[in-house]
């Protein structure tokens, strides 16, 4: 079990460190000439040359590199070049709205599924069945600002049930303010909805249709007992790691739908770095997030050998 | 999809195994024309690929056409879908928007499967430090969502059609290429391979004569699945304004356009567009989940 817990954080470092190379290539190469990219075409020369001296752009790749990651790591994620303030400052309040609103979208999704995967599993081959099938489907491949649109048009404009903000009123109480994130929320996790059910379905069906579960239910036990102790165990475990793996990609659809409800979160962190060319904060933003998912796929992982003992076992040995 | 089949007959050493290869083949397709899922993906998709290619002859107005006079008009006879806010018609929009969105994602979609698939092949008989290498580079680029990816290399290179394609094809081509690599890790073990080897085959003709006609079939869904997501993805950046760059017909753009209209009661000109890109993305799923369910039975 250690040699495994072991071999799996000395992977994720390894994953780290090649996401930074990635971000850091996306975000201080690729650009070529970076004060020519924000300046734009019709900068002169010198202001051009000027500014990339002031953003240390003529310093090797290498240093530059090893600034970044080094002062990353301490806590100093660089200085904006648009509000001319350290990064870390505005990662840290949008870093907390994003998981406010992630968590809140999560708390929903992940019961809603499951419960409708297990009941599309009970009743495989049903209308039901088939309605929570077709219906995740949809959800799960349709982009999540197409969503949004349709939830705004039905829910905050034709209904008027809920505001098409994200942003609460300061006075308002704990579950007021909720009602304000119920949108983007929702729109959010449409299509983990999709992902989820369906692993939830996938595994509930062959679980049920396992020796183990006939055999349980020929030693005369109790449906629940059957469902819960033998059944559910098993056929959750993969739904486990979708939902990290999946929660991790929230993050991509934070942007748009942070961006329509104008929540101030990492995504319209993210959205406004880039529409402004704000490099430093652009790459630490992003960086963030890809440690955030590569910690989540980690305790996935953990979560999955902890609570299946085969699993635990053939990769410690391997 | 039929049109992807190989040209190159495996085996053409041994009559006997194309006829069989040919039979199974033709099984394959009428399985396919059997299943519900796919032809109503077919449909649907089929439907947009013919806008695409003859929007502008169906179109009833030129999509570009802007018209002071008739800014906002709700659905009427006279414009299906209404017009927004330059007063341009909507429905002919719509109809020609699928143009260039089809055209990003399928080419992008293409060269991720070329590369992929080619890479795949790579990794899987050779195994060793390259395919160890690979697959870390490929569990790095999955830490990210690919919007976010695309994102940075948009905002670095300056948004355009050729940037989007490559972009998503290289975020593509890694995730591909595992798929194809594990199809092959079983394939190099079997007899056919060996007797390639030791008729003295080049390398080259092993894997691509020999080794692709029998992976082809997870490569195939891998296609039909990845072109969703790239739709997905495409419409998400030209939304985000990184993509498909005005005055293009597109309907990502169109909704970016046009969603701060919907509270002021314009709800026509985001919803149609929307409409269109959800039914796209479904019938590629569709089509994808029918082609999966055949060709992994």
């Amino acid at each position: 079990m250690l040699t495994f817990l072991a071999r799996r954080f000395a992977l994720a470092l390894v994953t780290l460190w090649l996401l930074s190379i990635i971000v850091f290539v996306g975000a201080q190469v690729l650009p070529g000439n970076p004060g020519r990219a924000i300046l734009g075409p019709f900068a002169d020369d010198g202001a051009v040359e000027q500014l990339n001296h002031e953003l240390g752009f003529d310093q090797p790749l290498l240093t530059r590199y090893w600034d970044w990651l080094s002062g990353f790591i301490h806590g100093d994620m660089g200085t904006s070049y648009v509000y001319n303030a350290p990064v870390s400052d505005f990662i840290g309040d949008a870093l907390v709205n994003s998981i406010q609103l992630a968590a809140f979208a999560l708390i929903i999704v992940i019961p809603v599924s499951i419960v409708g995967g297990v009941i599309a599993a009970l009743k495989v081959g049903r209308l039901i069945d088939r309605t929570i099938t077709v219906a995740g489907l949809s959800l799960a491949v349709v982009p999540e600002f197409v969503t949004a649109i349709v939830l705004i048009l039905v829910f905050g404009i034709w209904l008027e049930l809920l505001p098409v903000t994200a942003a609460a009123p300061a006075d308002v109480g704990f579950f007021e303010g909720l009602k304000y994130l119920l949108l983007p929320a929702l729109a959010l996790t449409a299509v983990l909805f999709g992902y989820i059910a369906r692993m939830a379905r996938a595994g509930t069906v062959t679980s049920l249709d396992s020796d183990y579960a006939r055999t349980a239910v020929l030693k005369g036990l109790p449906w629940r007992t059957v469902l819960g102790r033998h059944v559910l165990r098993n056929s959750l475990l993969p739904t486990i790691t979708v939902i990290a793996v999946q929660a991790g990609f929230m993050m991509g659809g934070l942007v748009v739908i942070e961006r329509i409800f104008n929540y101030q979160g990492m995504g319209l962190l993210i959205f406004n770095a880039a529409t402004r060319k704000d490099f430093p904060m652009l790459q630490s933003a992003i960086l963030t997030i890809g440690i955030i998912f590569i910690m989540m796929t980690l305790v996935a992982d953990i979560l999955t050998s902890l609570l299946n003992p085969r699993i635990r076992v053939s990769r410690a040995e391997s | 999809m039929t049109a992807t089949t190989p040209s190159v007959e495996p085996g053409s050493a041994l009559p006997v195994d194309t006829s069989e290869l040919r039979r199974a083949r033709r099984e394959t397709f009428r399985a396919l024309l059997r299943s519900k899922t796919f032809l109503v993906g077919l449909l649907i998709v089929g439907f947009w690929v013919f806008c695409a290619v003859f929007g502008n002859l169906i179109a009833p107005e030129d999509p570009l056409q802007t018209n002071s006079s008739v800014t906002l008009k709700a659905p009427s006879a006279e414009h299906l879908f209404g017009t927004d806010a330059l007063g341009r018609d909507i429905f002919s929009r719509v109809l020609v928007g699928s143009r260039d969105i089809i055209t990003v994602a399928l080419l992008a979609t293409i060269l991720g499967t070329v590369a992929g698939t080619g890479l795949g092949l790579v990794m899987g008989y050779f195994r060793g430090l390259v395919d160890e290498v690979i697959s870390r580079v490929v569990e790095a680029f999955f830490a990210l969502p690919i919007v976010i990816v695309a994102l940075l290399a948009l905002t670095a290179l300056g948004p355009s059609n050729i940037t989007v394609i490559v972009v998503i094809g290289l975020v593509f081509t890694p995730l591909i290429a595992r798929t194809v690599r594990s199809a092959v890790l079983s394939e190099r073990e079997l007899e056919y391979v060996s007797a390639a080897k030791l008729r003295g085959e080049r390398t080259p003709y092993i894997l691509f004569v020999e080794i692709l006609p029998n992976v082809l079939p997870p490569v195939i869904v891998e296609f039909t699945v990845r072109l969703g997501y790239a739709i997905f993805t495409v419409a998400t950046l030209s939304f985000l304004g990184f993509g498909i760059q005005p005055p293009t017909p597109d309907w990502g753009l169109q909704i970016a356009e046009s969603y701060g209209l919907i509270g002021g009661g314009f709800w026509w000109t985001a919803l149609f567009p929307a409409l269109a890109i959800a039914t796209l993305v479904v019938g590629v799923n569709l089509i994808a989940d029918g082609v999966q369910s055949v060709l992994e039975r």
